[in-house]
């Protein structure tokens, strides 16, 4: 590849060409501040606190959109520079109804920071901030206009990395606005609650419907018995929002905060996320039964059920695919209808009595959750969804010492878990989880991957295809002998909209597909700490895979609970129980 | 000046120049231009030191060297119809009267750089020139097939918005996208229109380029000054004795210009409309009109002492605050900080130092705006603070 040699601030550079002014001011350790720059996201040049001054140059340059070229000589730092910044500062100050104190990001807000480092002082010039009303239609998201400072990172995410563009950027001058289509309440548009917006914004113009109060009250309540539930991801993101670097696994010390916070059952989702595995790989395999054995027409490639962004995205865009679905409720939603059904009754608690909370990387989960069809318990099955962030919050108020905690265990029942649940918070994740159980099934032996790593299907491309030859199968799959299962992972609603293009042709060659609707899967959620970036979510997802291989049961089949539960409640897979309590349907949406 | 004798004068400038509404073998010239090599042509057009007319002034030739000479096949020619400066209605009657001419020029562009589409991107508000342009490219797309010149050219409407006359704007509004500016680098000329290397030119700008290959470099080089060789189209209006379009040699001082277009209370003009610079009377002598002084895309607003200077300003910001695309930070929030601000220190709601404020707040948005809109904003800002600060504040 070609480079090109240039100066910043006087020292020599060297960068690949196409590389920007940012990029190789990055190269030697000078931070240049931004904005509108997203490293998941294409270029914009909107914001212009990146701006450089280039000798010889009139204009001063946004360096996140300039590329670098031969013999420029770049200053960060000059007179000219500060001042531009500065007063760039100040108008989006003026234009953001910013009340730093009551703000839900203040203390994780890029304009406060930056405003705070350039000294700026607010209300140096008119408020000319939006007064519109805050959305709070959708029981995932809220938006707030009067403190975006239209960035359009969250534009761009829902466009590039989502596919969905349920947010545009209409009118123009002094009207310049984020918008729905129409301008619809988020609720009644083609939203998927994904929250990647959220992860993304850089103030707190979108932020998740936070349910702390709600929850703080059930624990406050005597009353109530608050049953808690934590998803994979969780555990490889909370220790950021409290200051730790990415990538540490801090289940033990979740748990123990949990406990101190009060709430009464400490459980966790990764048990429900190895009974989906039962669940979801008996009907793959009876679905392949069904075409393959009984020459009937079923619903190939099956496809994953367990990310709630995902089941909106597909409701609205394919319904001709739903049926392609699994029926497989969420992790999340099994364990409310487990926790107000079984759990009660083997604690001896009253679910009406009970209060059921979930902590998850994820918004979605919220919309989810308040689904009309979730009550098979009888009851709400969650009563309330809060993300890691919100988890931290509450963490933060109760003013616990979060890394000087103890290590502590789930409580039992409900709380034992193999390694293919954690990695359900991994692109990938489930599929391999499904794979590792479906495979022994079939054949009474292990998955043919080393150390049961089924490399295949993990990393981060978009969409990832693989197939597993079955043979020597047991006497009753006799039908998958010789047969070659092929899978495909997408991540990231984009990506996902490739492999429905062609299932809605029908020209699918996958028998099983999982979609997760976020960048990363679960780890990059859209409840996940902020910032994101494509290097903090490689270091979630090792972590994630680090946490399943230190485990000693990595196959959900093996899990002595689940076994237990199977024995005492549910019956087999795809029994009458599981149909009640485990599995649902969907809804057809249109697009507007 | 007599109003005889004010004619006679006018009549006199208009002689020196006369080559845009003058009659002329549209057809010939082309096949003038397709005799020779298309080297030749760029050179005739880089000779003759013909700068955009558009207003921002970048040298003709060069824009057209470096579209040939950018890698690609497949090139375009775009004439630049979406005339919104407030003020300028020369491109309007040029199209009118002269639509051969334009055309002719992007013809023999499209012989210069290789080019083999091209398109009039039409002001919205210019619906009644829509459908006579386009019989006017059918004809001239057969000529030019007749000639062996392998190029088409269209007319596509734009939608109304003052920014897509930006040039790359204009493309994504070409393109179907919101019409906004685009990062520079790259530039038009090798990556324009659909990814396309591009030659984007003004009305007045390609009607030249056919006179200057009509009559050759030196005879349109001996119009005008060092700085700004030719002649230019202006659109005189305001408190004018006479108005409309008239040709004229450019270098001309702004004095000489009120002489003959004055109502002999002339204590301000606008050079440039909404977004060129305010030059009031007392400069009026000293003030060349051409590239080494004001340069002007056309538009000259004069204005007498009957007007608020604070009102005609408030005026422009009106325009800007909405106009602007909402992209960069600069323009968006700068355009309505400018317009609020002279409100808010007229009705005392902010201190008179405010406006020093301002004035600094403009010379910003004029480096850190993504397009010419926001950069040119301190033009009229500054200009018409600095020289009629009274009238802003009380």
């Amino acid at each position: 590849m070609e480079t090109v040699k240039l100066t910043i601030n006087d020292i020599k550079v060297e960068v690949n060409e196409g590389a920007t002014i940012l990029d190789a001011a990055k190269k030697i350790g000078i931070r240049i501040p931004t904005l509108c720059h997203h490293d998941d996201l294409c270029v914009a040049g909107r914001c212009r606190v990146c701006v450089v001054e280039q000798k010889g140059a009139r204009l001063l340059q946004a360096s996140c959109a300039v590329p670098a070229a031969e013999g420029m000589q770049i200053y960060t730092n000059t007179q000219k520079v500060r001042e531009a910044r500065r007063t760039i500062l100040e108008l989006l100050l003026s234009e953001h109804s910013g009340e730093c104190t009551s703000c839900y990001r203040s203390n994780n807000c890029e304009l406060q920071a930056l405003a705070q480092e350039y000294l700026v002082i607010g209300g140096a010039f008119i408020d000319v901030s939006d007064k519109s009303p805050i959305d709070v239609s959708s029981p995932s998201l809220v938006k707030d206009n009067g403190k975006c400072i239209k960035c359009l990172r969250c534009v761009r995410t829902c466009a590039e990395l989502q596919g969905v563009s349920a947010l545009w950027n209409t009118h123009k001058g002094n009207k310049t606005r984020i918008e729905t289509f129409l301008n619809k309440p988020m609720h009644y548009v083609v939203c998927t609650n994904c929250g990647q917006c959220v992860n993304r914004c850089p103030t707190g113009a979108l932020t998740e419907k936070a349910y702390i109060q709600s929850v703080w009250r059930a624990i406050d309540d005597p009353e109530k018995h608050v049953v808690v539930q934590t998803a994979p991801a969780v555990r490889v993101g909370l220790g950021e929002a409290l200051g730790m670097e990415p990538g540490g696994v801090v289940t033990g010390k979740m748990v123990t905060a949990l406990k101190m916070l009060g709430f009464d059952s400490v459980l966790d989702t990764d048990f429900t996320a190895d009974l989906t595995i039962m669940e979801e790989g008996t009907e793959l395999l009876t679905r392949l039964k069904t075409a393959l054995q009984d020459g009937k027409p079923t619903p190939l490639p099956m496809m994953t059920s367990c990310s709630p962004g995902w089941i909106k995205f597909i409701e609205h865009e394919y319904p001709s695919l739903l049926d392609n679905l699994s029926t497989c409720k969420s992790p999340q939603q099994m364990f409310g209808a487990l926790a107000k059904t079984y759990y009660a009754e083997k604690i001896g608690v009253d679910p009406a009595r009970m209060v059921s909370v979930s902590v998850m990387p994820c918004t979605a989960k919220k919309f989810e959750a308040n689904r009309p069809e979730m009550k098979s318990s009888g009851f709400k099955d969650v009563d309330y969804v809060l993300t890691t962030r919100e988890l931290a919050h509450m963490i933060r108020q109760a003013g616990l010492s979060f890394a000087n905690l103890e290590e502590r265990k789930f409580d039992s029942i409900m709380g034992e878990s193999t390694g293919a649940a954690v990695i359900f918070g991994a692109t990938g994740g489930v599929m391999e989880a499904a794979l590792r159980t479906a495979y022994e099934l079939v054949t009474g032996r292990e998955v043919p991957f080393r150390n049961l790593n089924i490399e295949p299907v993990r990393g981060m491309e978009g969409v990832r295809a693989a197939s597993i030859k079955i043979e020597n199968v047991k006497e009753e799959w006799k039908f998958l002998e010789g047969a070659e299962l092929k899978v495909a992972v997408a991540h990231g609603l984009a990506n996902a909209r490739k492999l429905m293009k062609e299932a809605e042709k029908g020209a699918s060659p996958y028998h099983f597909i999982e979609i997760m609707a976020c960048p990363g899967g679960c780890i990059g959620g859209g409840g996940q700490p902020i910032p994101t970036s494509p290097e903090i979510r490689l270091k979630r997802a090792a972590a994630i895979y680090a946490a399943d291989e230190a485990l000693p049961l990595r196959k959900s089949h093996d899990n002595p609970e689940i076994k237990m539960i199977y024995r005492e409640f549910l019956g087999a897979p795809l029994g009458h129980k599981s149909h009640e309590l485990l599995h649902t349907h969907y809804a057809r949406r249109n697009r507007s | 000046m007599k109003s005889g004798d004010k004619s006679k004068r006018l009549k006199e400038f208009e002689e020196k120049v006369n080559l845009i509404f003058r009659e002329t073998d549209c057809v010939e010239v082309l096949k003038k231009a397709l005799r020779g090599d298309p080297r030749a042509i760029i050179k005739e057009i880089i000779d003759s030191g013909l700068r955009g007319r558009g207003g921002a002034g970048f040298p003709t030739g060069i824009k057209w060297k470096g579209a040939a000479e950018a890698a690609g096949g497949n090139k375009c020619v775009i004439c630049n119809a979406d005339e919104g400066e407030p003020g300028t209605f020369k491109d309007r009657r040029i199209l009118d009267e002269q639509p051969d001419k334009v055309i002719a020029g992007m013809g023999i562009c499209a012989r210069a750089i290789g080019a083999t589409e091209g398109y009039i991107y039409l002001r919205g508000e210019y619906t009644f020139l829509f459908s006579k342009l386009s019989a006017k490219c059918e004809a001239w797309n057969a000529i030019f097939k007749e000639k062996g010149l392998n190029f088409r050219t269209s007319v596509r409407s734009g939608s109304g918005a003052y920014v897509c006359g930006e040039e790359t704007a204009l493309f994504e509004s070409m393109e179907g996208n919101r019409g906004e500016p685009r990062n520079k680098p790259p530039f038009p000329v090798t990556i324009g229109y659909s990814n396309l290397p591009t030659v984007i030119n003004n009305v007045e700008t390609l009607a030249y380029t056919t006179m200057i290959i009509s009559d050759g470099p030196e005879s349109f080089k001996s119009i005008g000054t060092k700085d700004s060789m030719g002649g230019k189209v202006f659109s005189v209006s305001g408190d004018a004795s006479v108005k409309g379009v008239f040709e004229l040699p450019l270098g001309m001082t702004l004095q000489e210009f009120v002489d003959l277009f004055g109502d002999s209370d002339t204590k301000a003009v606008q050079v440039g409309g909404s977004s060129g610079t305010c030059v009031p009377r007392k400069n009026f002598a000293d003030t060349i009109i051409g590239f080494e002084g004001v340069p002007t895309g056309g538009s000259m607003m004069l204005f007498n002492s009957s007007r608020s200077m604070y009102h005609v300003l408030k005026n422009y910001l009106e325009f800007f605050e909405e106009e602007s695309c909402g992209q960069c930070t600069p323009c968006r929030v700068g355009c309505q900080q400018l317009l609020k601000g002279i409100e808010a220190i007229r009705s005392g709601e902010r201190p008179l130092s405010y406006l020093e404020r301002l004035r600094d707040l403009a010379r910003v948005m004029s480096i850190a705006s993504k397009c010419g809109l926001g950069q040119s904003l301190a033009n009229p800002f500054n200009s018409i603070t600095q020289h009629f600060r009274e009238e802003i504040c009380y």
